[in-house]
């Protein structure tokens, strides 16, 4: 979950977009045959890196995306048996191992393409180009919303339709007839003419040796047997009964157990600590110094954080002892008075539509907090160092660059270190290397200890060391020309990064402005869900509410004035719009608001009914989704996928804040950093796909951004108060007079 | 001091430090990595396990605590490795997305339906306290109901 900028920004900064790239050789041809070698047993046929047919007809695909429960990898095996006609009761799916070999090609094309906005150029440059691209970034994130858009569409299909040729030229030969005699279905070649019928378990070895087709040609979208089915996800039996094993879960011969604290403001160092309290809990074996951090590494996990408890370590500030929370506002403020931009973005005369004469004009201002990821495995990363090798177990969004990092800090050539990639729960973003200190943490304990250790974060460590979505403010200003539509939209923000190429504006204005205030704080922020389709998302989405008001139009109708005629965006509101009932009547006191937000290439709309507590506590009571992702590959995941994202956008709006004081992050737990639970939860979520067989968007992220705004919206249709700021003020609300209340 | 008590009907003999939370105990001494560490502080239900068929979120009790009683964790649900019929509508309903939380929801549910087994959706909500970040609260709820009959 990873911005396209940073994407963007890293593929660019390999310098493989502009003259000169086709020179560029895959250099290391050996790596996708190392890598089928790694994944070949006895009886087994590897036909690429992708893919093994064994000779019981079992298929095995190496996903080279993590479980971080997103279900992709059912998605992506779907795609995969699709076009190799698998018996799908004999596929199964394990996490490539980290290696070049497995670098992946698909999401390196599919990045690319996003972000050169020319998908045939991209086609245009040779596999072993991108796969030398994938390799070198090195690329295995997960993330991006893209595991099925890319890497399901540009290599799953395509290698899935590739091997099936290639049994199907093996069984041509062997059986003596021409190849357009032959037909596939449920892993076997059948000649209908003769009744005969091969099994690809008794085609693999040979047929493994033929080339495989870079274009091979794809099926027929109506001749499609399991894309578009819900089949049940493969990895779920394992979660209800205990036995799927998280990274948390490692368990070595003689491994020790350790937990950290890291200096409690970012950029402090380790000044000094006594040993000797942590040296004293039985079971407590060392007390190990780092640069910026003070571990404890002890018989199991229990007497390690008991010793680090017991610890008085005195760290540094880096200077950074009097950011807060109020200073970040008040610095994103001063930058916008002093009016020099870091970035500007947008189209048309945005000066000339704000004096037009009659226009009325509308501004309002909005803050957002820093927003912790909340994982619910918290980190926990084992290495082992022996004879000069390094091997690392964990749950990470990027096995490959993890192995890469683990290797810089190791000191080791990435040769010499191994990356066990273990199933994560849950991610959201929080687990990419570049933005997490763990790794680094890891590998200089294990670099220093005779034993495994498996370094474990408390949740205090999680919620105060976080990667954090930025804390970010927005000043909005538009004008209301005397047709009642926008003339002109400027959005003034002010962040650490710019949002142009990831965060996407749907309405179709004739002049619109966006200035980025570049502020940095000391906290490490990252890609958190939606990354910043969130906050952008309920700046415009809320904004978009109060034009609507202020033109006198109701919210569905104003948002329908400024979106293209027949667009998919126009389809997707009318139809929340319907299904919702918007319009109709509801109980009183109960009120509804509409968002649209596009992330990740999927448009979703939301209408949210809440009402206000007497306490000021707003009570959510149902929400309805319409979704556009172009196809769905697997509807049950897919609804689970906008489900869940639409708790954690509630979630954020209702309670969650990371603030700071003296530099510091105030929370430590789930006491006071809540996360919604069940009863605070919708009862019901309708969510309602579109297949308009458009371009395939992404779906982990995409539910997340239009539930804050849409719950704020449907609070000021209850109570006439607009909501600026989140997570939603419980005293603001309270008090309000009902008299004001619309519907 | 080794403390006796029944692991998933088996005894079992703890031999960790009496004060040592009994999520610690069954994860690292045990190996039943099924019950998971959430958060220490009994606010997100991940470590959920049955003491004397009561619901208890074992980070926050202790070994001593335990002594002479029976514990059920997530592996003991299974009867002659068919899953409880919870664990079978958790299947069916498509629960988990990462999964991590859902061995201490299916336990939170599993004492819920032993004592209350058409529980309404209020008293789903007064029990089902757990955290699921993925969001999964809407199939967690089609699912007990489903068990109960009473959907």
């Amino acid at each position: 979950m990873m911005g396209m900028k940073r994407r963007a920004f890293l593929i660019g900064g390999a310098a493989v977009v502009g003259g000169g790239i086709f020179a560029i050789k895959w250099a290391d041809s050996s790596a996708a045959s190392a890598a089928k070698d790694l994944i070949s047993g006895k009886g087994e046929s590897a036909f690429s890196a992708w893919l093994k047919i064994a000779e019981d007809d079992s298929v095995t695909l190496y996903s080279p995306h993590a479980d971080i429960g997103q279900g992709s990898n059912t998605g992506l095996a779907q795609m995969l048996a699709e076009e190799l006609d698998a018996d799908w009761s004999k596929v199964n799916v394990v996490q490539a191992p980290a290696e070049g070999g497995f670098a992946n090609v698909g999401l390196g094309r599919g990045f690319l393409g996003d972000m050169t906005g020319s998908p045939g150029m991209v086609d245009a440059m040779p596999e072993s180009l991108l796969s030398f691209i994938a390799r070198a970034m090195p690329l295995q994130i997960t993330g991006g919303s893209s595991a099925l858009r890319f890497t399901g569409q540009k290599t799953m299909q395509v290698v899935g339709a590739a091997t099936r040729l290639a049994l199907v030229e093996t069984a041509a030969k062997r059986l003596g007839v021409p190849v357009t005699e032959l037909m596939t279905a449920d892993s076997k070649v059948l000649h209908t003419k003769s009744g005969k019928a091969l099994r690809y378990g008794e085609l693999a070895a040979e047929a493994a040796e033929r080339n495989l087709s870079d274009e091979p040609k794809l099926k027929d979208r109506k001749d499609y047997k399991l894309i578009g089915k819900p089949v049940p996800r493969l990895d779920i039996p394992a979660k209800v009964n205990g036995s799927i094993k998280y990274g948390m879960d490692v368990a070595l011969p003689d491994m020790r157990v350790a937990t950290i604290m890291a200096a409690p403001i970012r950029g402090g160092k380790l000044v000094s600590v006594d040993p000797a309290p942590a040296m004293a809990v039985k079971g407590v074996e060392k007390v190990i110094k780092l640069d910026s951090a003070v571990a404890v590494v002890a018989k199991g996990y229990w007497p390690a954080i008991q010793g680090l408890r017991a610890l008085s370590p005195k760290f540094s500030d880096g200077g950074n002892g009097a950011i807060s929370t109020a200073s970040i506002f008040a610095a994103h403020d001063a930058l916008r008075k002093a009016g020099k931009p870091n970035s500007k973005a947008g189209d048309g005369d945005v000066d000339a539509g704000m004096k037009a004469a009659g226009a009325k004009i509308v501004e309002a201002g909005f803050r957002v907090p820093f927003l912790h990821h909340a994982m619910m495995e918290p980190f926990a990363l084992t290495a082992h160092y022996k004879d000069g090798k390094l091997d690392i177990w964990g749950g990470m969004q990027d096995p490959l660059a993890t192995k890469m990092a683990a290797a810089k800090f190791a000191g080791l050539s990435a040769s010499d270190v191994t990356f066990h990639p273990m199933v994560s729960g849950g991610s959201f973003g929080r687990r990419l290397p570049m933005y997490v200190e763990i790794v680094e943490q890891v590998t200089t304990l294990a670099m220093q200890l005779p034993y495994p250790v498996k370094l474990i974060w408390s949740r205090e460590e999680e919620v105060q060391q976080g990667a954090y979505r930025p804390q970010s403010s927005a000043q909005l200003k538009a004008a209301i020309g005397a047709d009642g539509k926008i003339a002109a939209y400027q959005n003034d923000y002010a962040q650490p990064v710019d949002i142009e190429g990831e965060a996407t504006f749907i309405y179709d204005l004739p002049a619109v402005s966006r200035r980025l205030y570049k502020h940095v704080s000391n906290q490490t922020t990252g890609s958190w869900r939606s990354v910043n389709s969130t906050q952008h998302g309920f700046y415009n989405e809320c904004f978009m509410d109060e034009l609507a008001a202020a033109a006198g139009t109701d919210p569905v109708e104003f948002r329908r004035k400024h979106l293209k005629a027949e667009s998919r965006h126009l389809a997707v509101l009318d139809e929340v719009a319907r299904r919702s009932g918007w319009g109709t009547a509801l109980p009183e006191g109960i009120g509804r608001g509409i968002a649209v937000v596009e992330a990740f290439k999927t448009i979703v709309a939301q209408v949210v009914e809440a009402s206000v507590g007497e306490d000021g506590t707003p009570k959510i009571h149902r929400v309805f989704a319409v979704v556009d992702c172009g196809t769905t590959v697997n509807p049950v995941n897919a609804e689970n996928q906008i489900q869940g994202g639409i708790i954690m956008g509630l979630s954020t709006a209702m309670g969650e804040s990371i603030t700071l004081e003296n530099g510091a992050v105030l929370q430590s737990n789930f006491s006071d950093y809540p996360i919604l639970k069940m009863a605070a939860a919708p009862a019901s979520i309708d969510v309602h796909f579109i297949e308009s067989g458009a371009e395939m968007g992404g779906l982990g992220e995409p539910g997340v951004p239009p539930a804050a705004p849409a719950l704020a919206n449907a609070l000021f249709a209850v109570t006439g108060k607009r909501t600026r700021q989140l997570p939603i003020s419980k005293t603001f609300l309270r008090d309000v007079p009902q008299a004001d209340a619309r519907s | 001091m080794a403390i006796a008590a029944a692991i998933n009907g088996k005894p079992m003999v703890f031999t960790a430090d009496p004060e040592t939370p009994l999520l610690w105990a069954i994860r690292e001494d045990l190996g039943l990595t099924g019950t998971k560490f959430g958060c220490g502080i009994a606010a997100c239900g991940a470590c959920s396990v049955h003491v004397d068929g009561v619901i208890t979120r074992s980070c926050s009790i202790t070994v001593g605590d335990v002594a002479g009683k029976e514990i059920t964790t997530i592996e003991g649900l299974a009867s002659e490795g068919k899953p409880s019929a919870l664990q079978a509508a958790w299947i069916e309903h498509q629960v988990p997305q990462c999964g991590y939380c859902q061995s201490g929801q299916i336990m939170a549910a599993t004492a819920l339906l032993t004592s209350n087994p058409r529980p309404s959706d209020a008293d789903i909500d007064a029990v089902m306290t757990n955290i699921c970040r993925c969001g999964t609260y809407t199939r967690i709820r089609a699912a007990i109901h489903s068990v109960a009959g009473s959907a």
